[in-house]
């Protein structure tokens, strides 16, 4: 006979664990809280921060949504899915406004996230000082005396050897002007979008054990220098060749039958929204 | 007219172990060399006090053991000490004990107000990082966000330290022992602090380098009028440089003075036998 699972994979005290780190995340924003990461389904580097915060956040009227690299259709996010599905029942939806929890690996959302919602991201590695300083006892010493000379280092090579800041994702950002984080490895382009979010974010690394959290309308500030200013990605003159949307992240593809790059959002379901309500005003429209 | 010293530390101590009744009395003498041979407690530096000027160099000389390098570590806070004081004559920190301030206002007098020259480059060098970026860590520690500004101070510190501008994106790893500790020099002077430390700069480098590193550092204090401390157990660095000099055995200072008056007429048994055994 199959034992039943427990409702949301974990034992409440696992929880409990889990939801303490959480508030404590939220209560300093950007300081990276330890905590006891349990062995999951998954392997670690595969969400698992991520989807222990979600198990330890969701409840039985919650709607989930989760995304992989901005697809609501990859195998990961599938995984996730189904696992947290099998465990809770909740209802699972590809709609960013329906959802109330929205687990993530490296993008955010490009509809608005709202006050009623929470992202949690994926991350793989939470300290932004560790290039610089391999050893945990240096980089906690060096985030309490506020001493971010080495994430600022690592710019300033990236300007000297390529002319400009070479981060294409996890540019490190200041939370709330004391703490610098690694926002997981979205790209520059969410970097902005973090600062004065609604949501509330939370930051999971399974594997290195550390959870984080940007709370509701925080500053989150790119560190930039004075004569180089943070940028995002530029998509300019360019729109999704579905869609037709721009402003938004683009993933670049290559037309296999003219070798030439074309372009297509990267939030498949933001993707799918236009597509959908194009649809339906051409189909009101016809009927008028 | 009474100058004021720029650094006057006071009764610093400093002590591996935790100590015990035969030796926490330290008149007592109980301990052999610098070590408690009951309790193992090593007393690296005891009760030291020393004033260094405004533009002066400070030669400290002792065998290897005595206290000297250690005594650099406390100042630099590199290490906690157990008691002592010390005072730093700036404005912003004018009668405050700089070891009793908190290790953020610590990390600010290492940024601002201090430069160190280790002995081995490892530890003052980041070394897979751009010899320019090394020079840039410090500024940007002192609170620089200038990218053009830092690389144009970088480039005329490395010039500066006779090391080619071609070479100053490369990694100090690449580059000889001379040249590393010509770029830690650089580092260290970046900011220019009132104060800098140098702890056996010259040891372990060929002669004609040494000769080019002595020069340096002298130049510096005349066109910069900084304040050194200099480490060595070389007595002819210690002569070329220091106007002063301490000598330290067993982590106690036995003798100060003019270092030719140290160097020619020795007071101090150990320090008579330091002096004659010079080849």
């Amino acid at each position: 006979m199959r034992a039943k699972p427990h409702f949301a994979f974990f034992d409440e005290g696992s929880k409990k664990e889990i939801r303490r780190a959480t508030l404590k995340a939220v209560a300093i924003p950007g300081y990276q809280v330890p905590f006891a990461s349990r062995e999951m389904p998954i392997a670690r580097g595969w969400g698992t921060g991520g989807l222990q915060l979600t198990l330890s956040l969701i409840g039985k009227t919650d709607v989930l949504k989760v995304i992989d690299q901005g697809a609501d259709e990859s195998v990961n996010a599938v995984s996730i899915k189904k696992l947290v599905q099998e465990t809770t029942g909740v209802q699972i939806t590809d709609q960013t406004e329906e959802a109330d929890l929205i687990q993530s690996r490296h993008r955010i959302p490009e509809t608005p996230m709202t006050k009623d919602q929470i992202l949690v991201l994926q991350v793989p590695m939470p300290e932004p000082l560790r290039p610089v300083e391999a050893r945990e006892y240096m980089t906690k010493r060096m985030h309490s005396e506020d001493d971010y000379s080495g994430a600022w280092l690592m710019l300033f090579e990236q300007i000297v050897k390529y002319g400009k800041t070479a981060t294409a994702a996890d540019h490190p950002v200041y939370v709330n002007g004391r703490y610098v984080m690694a926002p997981s490895p979205i790209p520059r382009f969410d970097n902005p979008r973090m600062h004065q979010s609604e949501a509330l974010i939370l930051l999971g690394a399974g594997r290195e054990k550390k959870i984080y959290a940007v709370p509701p309308f925080t500053n989150v500030e790119s560190l930039a220098f004075e004569d180089y200013p943070f940028a995002v990605e530029s998509f300019k003159g360019k729109e999704c060749q579905l869609c037709g949307s721009a402003h938004v992240f683009l993933d670049e593809l290559i037309d296999q039958k003219t070798g030439e790059p074309v372009y297509q959002c990267n939030d498949t379901s933001y993707c799918m929204e236009q597509l959908n309500s194009r649809e339906k005003a051409e189909v009101e429209s016809s009927y008028a | 007219m009474h100058e004021e010293p720029i650094l006057k530390v006071r009764n610093l101590r400093k002590q591996f172990g935790p100590g015990c009744s035969q030796c926490n009395n330290l008149d007592s003498n109980r301990l052999e060399k610098n070590y408690c041979t009951v309790c193992g407690t090593v007393y690296a530096v005891r009760d030291v006090s020393l004033d260094v000027y405004p533009g002066e160099i400070l030669g400290i000389v002792g065998e290897s053991g005595s206290g000297k390098s250690t005594l650099m570590q406390c100042l630099y806070f590199d290490t906690d000490v157990a008691s002592g004081e010390a005072y730093i004559n700036t404005p912003a920190l004018a009668g405050f004990n700089v070891f009793d301030l908190s290790s953020q206002q610590k990390r600010s007098i290492r940024n601002h107000d201090y430069g160190m020259v280790y002995q081995n480059p490892v530890h003052g060098l980041k070394m897979n990082f751009s010899s320019v970026g090394n020079i840039a860590e410090k500024l940007i520690a002192a609170g620089n966000r200038n990218v053009g500004n830092m690389e144009t101070t970088s480039k005329r510190l490395l010039d500066n330290v006779h090391i080619p501008l071609h070479r100053m994106k490369e990694e100090p790893r690449n580059f000889s022992g001379g040249m590393q500790q010509r770029v830690q020099i650089a580092k260290a002077l970046s900011n220019n602090p009132p104060i800098l430390f140098l702890d056996e700069v010259t040891t372990g480098l060929d002669l004609s380098v040494q000769a080019n590193v002595l020069d340096l550092i002298k130049r510096i204090q005349r066109e910069l009028g900084i304040s050194m401390i200099v480490v060595s157990h070389d007595l002819a660095v210690i002569r070329m440089l220091a106007d002063r000099t301490i000598v330290m055995l067993n982590g106690e200072i036995i003798e100060q003075g003019l270092t030719d008056q140290v160097l020619e007429d020795p007071q101090h048994a150990y320090t008579q036998q330091l002096v004659y055994s010079l080849l």
